[in-house]
C-alpha cells in the first residue's frame, strides 16, 4: 500500500469561493492509502511548496495527490517539487479542481462535492503510478524556416546569427514575400523595398544560411530535435549554380502575355522569367504552363541565348532529405479573393482593385511605374473611393468572408489615402469604415494626420453597392453620422480585402501534427505566456501564419521565434517525455493495428523468439514503440484488441480505477 | 448444390501432395454420419484416401486453422478455400497472422453449405443424407425417406451470401462466381426501425441464453489475439462472474467491437453458436454504420487494405459529420 499525501490549494478565493477546502483535506484523509492530508492557500508559492516537502519527510510519502489548478498550470511545478523531496516526479497526480470544478460551478456544495470525486480519482490513479524516467535524445543542430517573407528572413537571421545553420524554404522563385510586393510601409512611409531588399541580400550572402526557392516541404517525420523532413524541389528548368541572372532568356522569350503574379496580373511577363529586379535568388525560372518548349517541344530560344548554359529542359523535380532540430512556420497570408462580393463588383471592373493591387499601381516598379492610373484606361483618377472591413469582422457573411479583424486594413488605408492626396492633391478620396483601429506606437498620430492634414473624407458607414456606369464606379454608401445615403461618382475604388493565412499552412500543419484554429491560422502553446511556439514541441510561430499582424508586429514575432529555436538549439540532449506506450510482447499478436493508427510513426514490427513453457522456441511478430518518436497520445492503446499497448503514466487500469472511483 | 465433388478435391489434393507442391493437406475429415464432419489435417496418401470428406455440410471456415498450423512446422500445408474463407484469408494476412509461404490455397467453389445442426432439429433421428441437385434426401430411423429442396435447408448465413468470388487462392477448381448483392443488411435495418426499449428487449432475449461457453470466440477469424482480454488476468474481466443472465451482453459487445472494421462478415458466431444467438446481427451492424460513415468497405477483400476505422486521412469526416452521415442508419 502507498503512502499518499493529498495538498488542497485554496488558490486565494479561486477555488476556497466555491469549494469548501477544508472539507475536501478532511474527506481525503479517509480514502485507501491517504496518511496525509492538508490544506493552503497558494500551494504553488515557496511555502507551499516548502510544506509539500517536508510532509514528504515525515510521513515518508511515496506519492502526493495536489488538488488545484489544471495540469497544464502546475504539474511541471509540483513533479519538481516532488523531485526536490527525492520522490520520483511522476509519482506526482494533479486533481484539477478549479478549471473543472470551482470556475464552473457556483454552489459551494455542488463544487465540493465535485472537488472530492475529482480529488478521489486522482488518489485511486496514483496508487497505482510507477516512477519513470525520461529517455533523452540527442539535438540536430539546424532550423529549417518555412517561407522566406519577412517573417522568416528576419528568423532566419536572427538563427544564423547565433551561429546555427537554417535552411529557408519558399514555394516562390523568390524570397521576399508580401513585403516584396508594397510601395511604402506605415507609419513611417518608407519604401518596403529599401528596407526589405538589403536583408534579402543578407540571406543570400549568409554562410549559415542556404534557400531553398521554388521548394515546398512535402513530408514531416520525427520529433522535436530530430526532424527528418522532406523538401520538393520544383523543377525551375534552369540550372541555380549556373545561372547570373542576367536576363538575356526572358527578352528573347517569345511567349510575352503570361500573366504576371507578381504585380498581381495587372501586367504580363515571359515565361522565362525573374519576378522582379532584387528577387534573391536572382536566377531565371521557366513557368511550364506557357513555355513552348515544355509544351510542344518547339523553340529553345532561351537556352541559345543563355551564355551560361543554364537551361535545362529536361529538369525534374528533386526530393531532398534534411534533419532539423527546429521548424519555424512562417507561412504568411494573401488577400481573401473578392469574386464572391457582388456587391463591389470586383468581378465586373477593372477599376474596382484591392488595397495589394493598389501597392503595385503606386509602386516605382510596378505596372504603371509609379504613376496612379487607374488600370481600365490608364487615366488619372479623381475622386477615389476606399473601403474597409471588405470581408473582415464579417459574422453575417461567413461563407465568403472573416469573422476576424485582419488587423493591417486601417493602417494601410490611411497610408494610401494620404500617399494619394500628398502626390495628387487634386484627388479626392473617401474613405468608408466600420471603426478605425489604430493602436500601435505613432499609429492613430499617422490616422489623424490623414484626415487632419491631408484632408481624406473619412466616412463612417459601409458601402452597399458599386456600379459600373459609363466609365464612372457609382459608389452608394452609407454615413451613419449624418444618417443619409450617399453617392459619389468615383474613378477608383480600393477594397481593403481581409487576410487569410495561406493555403498552405493547413496541409502543414497536418505534417508537423500541429494545431490550428478555425480560420487555419496557427495556434500558439499559450496565448500570452508562449505566443510563438506550437504546442507541438520543436515547431515555432513566426509572422501572419499565427494572426494577422502589420510588419513591425512581425518582425518583432520573428526575432522572439528566433530566440526560442537558438534556446533549443543550444542544448545538446533534450529529456523525453516518459508517458510513451510500451507494448506487452507477450501479449502482442503483431496485427499491425498500432502502426497503423499511429501518428507519429512511432511503432515498427520485429520478429521475436520466444521460449515456450514446453522449451520449444516459437517466433513471433511483435510491435515494439520507438519511445523517442513516441508523443504519447494514447491511440495505439486503444486500438489494441489485445490490450498489449499501454501507456506509461496512463496505463489502462490507471484510468479504469479513476473511472471506478468517480462512479462509486 | 454441390459445385465440385469430393473426387475433384481429393484428386487435386493427392497430385499436390505427389509432386510435392505440398506436405499436408487441411480438409474434412468424416464423422459417424454425413452431416457430422471435422477438419482435418491430413499428413499422408493414406489418411486422404480413407477420410477425405467434401460435401454440403462441410461448413468451417479454415482460414483460422492456418494461424496455429502454420506455425507448428515449416511444411507447406493445402488448403481448400470456399469464397467466404477466403475473405478470411485475406484479413488474417493483412494481420500478419500466418505466413502465406507456408500455404497453398485451392479456391473451391460453393454453392451453399447445410447446417447439420439445423437439420437435426427439424428432423429426428438422421442416419444419413444426401444431395441430389437442389433436392436433399433424408434417411430417418423411424420415420423413413424424407426429401427436401436444398433451398429450404440451407444455412441461415449462405441465404445471405455476400460473394461467390473467390479473393485469394493459388489455383481456382471450378469456375469462379461474382460478388453478390445480398440483403444481409435486412434484418438489422429491421432492428434499427425498433424503438430502443423493443431492440433492448430483443438483444436481452437473446443475449440472455448465453451460456459463455466462448465457442464463438474461438471459431471467430478476427478473434487470435496471443491471449484474449477475457482470459487475461490484468484485463479485470477475467473469468467473471455474470451477476445476472444478461450480463454476458458485455462480452458479445466488446467482442463485437474488438472484430469492427475485420470482421468479414463469414457468420462462423452465429453457425457455432449452441444457443442460436443471431452474433452476425452485431456485426452486421457495425458493418452497415462503417459503410455509411466513411464509405463502402469489406474486410479482407484485398491483403493489406486499411479499414477505415484504423485509418486516418486528411479529408475524414468530423466526429459530428460521421453522425450526421450516418444519422438515417444510427
Amino acid at each position: 500500500m502507498k503512502r499518499i499525501g493529498v495538498f488542497v490549494c485554496h488558490c486565494g478565493t479561486n477555488i476556497a469561493g466555491t469549494v469548501d477546502v477544508k472539507a475536501v483535506a478532511e474527506a481525503m484523509k479517509h480514502e485507501p492509502g491517504v496518511v496525509f492530508s492538508t490544506d493552503y492557500q497558494y500551494m504553488c508559492s515557496q511555502a507551499g511548496q516548502e510544506m509539500i516537502k517536508a510532509a514528504v519527510k515525515e510521513h515518508r510519502l511515496d506519492g502526493i495527490v495536489v488538488c488545484s489548478c489544471s495540469p497544464r498550470m502546475h504539474e511541471a511545478t509540483f513533479r519538481k517539487t516532488a523531485a526536490a523531496a527525492g520522490l520520483n516526479s511522476y509519482m506526482v497526480e494533479i486533481a484539477n479542481i478549479r478549471e473543472q470544478c470551482s470556475w464552473v460551478h457556483k454552489e459551494m456544495p455542488i463544487g465540493t462535492e465535485k472537488a472530492i470525486i475529482l480529488a478521489k480519482a486522482a488518489v485511486a490513479k496514483v496508487s497505482l503510478n510507477a516512477p519513470l524516467t525520461p529517455g533523452e535524445s540527442p539535438v540536430t543542430k539546424r532550423a529549417l524556416v518555412i517561407g522566406g517573407g519577412i517573417a522568416g528572413i528576419q528568423t532566419a537571421l536572427d538563427i544564423a546569427d547565433a551561429g546555427f545553420p537554417v535552411d529557408i524554404v519558399e514555394t516562390k522563385p523568390t524570397i521576399g514575400g508580401k513585403m516584396a510586393q508594397l510601395d511604402k510601409t506605415f507609419p513611417t512611409l518608407d519604401c518596403a523595398a529599401c528596407i526589405l531588399t538589403p536583408k534579402m541580400v543578407d540571406v543570400a550572402q549568409n554562410e549559415k544560411i542556404r534557400i531553398f526557392s521554388y521548394s515546398e516541404v512535402t513530408d514531416v517525420k520525427g520529433f522535436v530535435g530530430n526532424f527528418d523532413v522532406t523538401i520538393k524541389r520544383k523543377a525551375r528548368y534552369v540550372n541555380e549554380t549556373l545561372c547570373t541572372g542576367c536576363g538575356a532568356c526572358t527578352e528573347k522569350c517569345p511567349m510575352k502575355k503570361v500573366p504576371n503574379e507578381f504585380n498581381l496580373g495587372m501586367d504580363n511577363r515571359h515565361a522565362v522569367y525573374i519576378p522582379f529586379a532584387q528577387a534573391v535568388p536572382k536566377v531565371a525560372t521557366i513557368d511550364p504552363n506557357h513555355c513552348l518548349m515544355l509544351k510542344s517541344g518547339k523553340c529553345g530560344l532561351c537556352s541559345k541565348v543563355c551564355g551560361a548554359g543554364a537551361i535545362d529542359y529536361k529538369a525534374k523535380d528533386e526530393f531532398l532529405e534534411e534533419r532539423y532540430g527546429a521548424i519555424v512556420v512562417a507561412t504568411g497570408f494573401n488577400p481573401i479573393s473578392m469574386e464572391k462580393f457582388d456587391e463591389f463588383a470586383y468581378a465586373q471592373s477593372k477599376d474596382v482593385i484591392t488595397s495589394l493591387e493598389l501597392e503595385r499601381l503606386m509602386n516605382a516598379a510596378g505596372p504603371t511605374g509609379g504613376t496612379l492610373l487607374r488600370p481600365s484606361d490608364h487615366q488619372h483618377p479623381h475622386t477615389i473611393v476606399f473601403v474597409q472591413c471588405v470581408g473582415s469582422r464579417c459574422e453575417a457573411c461567413a461563407e465568403k468572408g472573416k469573422e476576424y479583424c485582419s488587423k493591417i486594413c486601417c493602417m494601410y488605408t490611411a497610408k494610401h489615402a494620404m500617399l494619394i492626396r500628398d502626390k495628387y492633391p487634386d484627388t479626392d478620396v473617401y474613405v468608408f469604415y466600420i471603426d478605425v483601429r489604430t493602436p500601435g506606437k505613432n499609429f492613430d498620430e499617422f490616422y489623424r494626420r490623414a484626415v487632419e492634414e491631408y484632408g481624406v473624407h473619412y466616412i463612417k458607414g459601409m458601402v452597399g453597392k458599386v456600379t459600373p456606369e459609363n466609365g464612372v464606379l457609382k459608389v452608394q454608401g452609407s454615413d451613419l453620422i449624418d444618417n443619409r445615403q450617399l453617392h459619389i461618382d468615383a474613378d477608383l475604388v480600393v477594397l481593403a480585402a481581409a487576410i487569410e493565412p495561406d493555403k498552405s499552412a493547413r496541409p502543414l500543419a497536418t505534417m508537423l501534427t500541429a494545431s490550428m484554429d478555425t480560420n487555419d491560422f496557427f495556434t500558439e502553446a499559450h496565448p500570452k505566456l508562449r505566443p510563438v511556439e506550437s504546442p507541438t514541441a520543436g515547431v515555432f510561430l513566426s509572422g501572419t501564419c499565427q494572426g494577422p499582424k502589420d510588419i513591425p508586429e512581425t518582425v518583432s514575432q520573428a526575432g522572439a521565434a528566433a530566440s526560442k529555436v537558438i534556446g533549443l538549439l543550444c542544448k545538446d540532449k533534450l529529456l523525453g517525455n516518459p508517458c510513451v506506450a510500451h507494448s506487452d510482447e507477450m501479449m502482442c499478436n503483431g496485427c499491425s493495428t498500432c502502426e497503423k493508427v499511429c501518428p507519429y510513426g512511432a511503432i515498427t514490427y520485429e520478429d521475436k523468439e520466444f521460449r515456450m513453457p514446453d522449451r520449444t522456441t516459437k517466433v513471433r511478430r511483435v510491435a515494439k514503440v520507438n519511445e523517442a518518436v513516441c508523443q504519447g497520445c494514447g491511440a495505439c492503446t486503444v486500438a489494441c484488441m489485445s490490450g498489449a499497448m499501454d501507456l506509461k503514466g496512463f496505463m489502462n487500469k490507471q484510468i479504469m480505477a479513476e473511472v471506478d472511483a468517480i462512479c462509486k | 448444390m454441390q459445385e465440385v465433388t469430393r473426387d475433384a478435391l481429393l484428386n487435386k489434393a493427392l497430385e499436390l501432395l505427389k509432386n510435392g507442391t505440398v506436405d499436408r493437406v487441411l480438409g474434412y475429415r468424416v464423422g459417424e454420419f454425413s452431416y457430422d464432419v471435422t477438419p482435418a489435417v491430413f499428413e499422408n496418401e493414406d489418411a486422404l484416401k480413407k477420410d477425405f470428406c467434401w460435401n454440403s455440410f462441410c461448413g468451417a471456415n479454415f482460414s483460422k486453422y492456418l494461424i496455429s498450423e502454420t506455425a507448428k512446422t515449416e511444411k507447406k500445408l493445402l488448403v481448400f478455400l470456399k469464397p467466404c474463407d477466403s475473405y478470411s484469408f485475406n484479413q488474417l494476412l493483412t494481420e500478419h497472422r500466418f505466413d502465406r509461404e507456408k500455404v497453398y490455397a485451392v479456391g473451391v467453389p460453393c454453392g451453399g453449405m447445410l447446417s447439420g445442426k439445423d437439420l437435426r432439429e427439424k428432423v429426428e433421428s438422421v442416419s444419413d443424407v444426401s444431395v441430389n441437385g437442389d433436392k436433399v434426401t433424408v434417411k430417418t430411423l423411424f420415420d423413413g425417406d424424407l426429401e427436401f429442396d436444398f433451398e429450404t435447408l440451407l444455412s441461415d448465413r449462405c441465404k445471405n451470401c455476400k460473394s461467390k468470388k473467390h479473393v485469394a487462392y493459388d489455383e481456382l477448381l471450378g469456375e469462379d462466381g461474382e460478388v453478390l448483392d445480398s440483403h444481409r443488411f435486412d434484418e438489422v435495418e429491421r432492428l434499427e426501425q425498433m424503438t430502443p426499449d423493443e431492440r433492448f428487449a430483443f438483444w436481452q432475449g437473446e443475449l440472455s441464453r448465453c451460456i459463455r461457453c466462448n465457442a464463438c470466440r474461438d471459431v471467430c477469424p478476427a478473434c487470435t489475439c496471443e491471449k484474449c482480454v477475457f482470459d487475461n488476468p490484468n484485463s479485470g474481466v477475467q473469468n467473471k462472474a455474470a451477476a445476472d443472465s444478461f450480463e454476458e451482453k458485455m462480452f458479445h459487445i466488446i467482442r463485437a467491437f474488438h472484430v469492427a472494421g475485420r470482421c468479414t462478415d463469414c457468420g462462423e458466431c452465429s453457425r457455432v453458436c449452441p444457443q442460436h444467438i443471431p452474433l452476425h446481427l452485431l456485426n452486421r451492424k457495425f458493418i452497415k454504420d462503417i459503410n455509411s460513415f466513411y464509405g463502402d468497405y469489406q474486410a479482407g477483400a484485398e491483403v493489406g487494405s486499411r479499414a477505415p476505422i484504423v485509418n486516418y486521412t486528411t479529408d475524414d469526416p468530423e466526429p459530428s459529420e460521421a453522425v450526421e452521415r450516418g444519422h438515417g442508419n444510427a
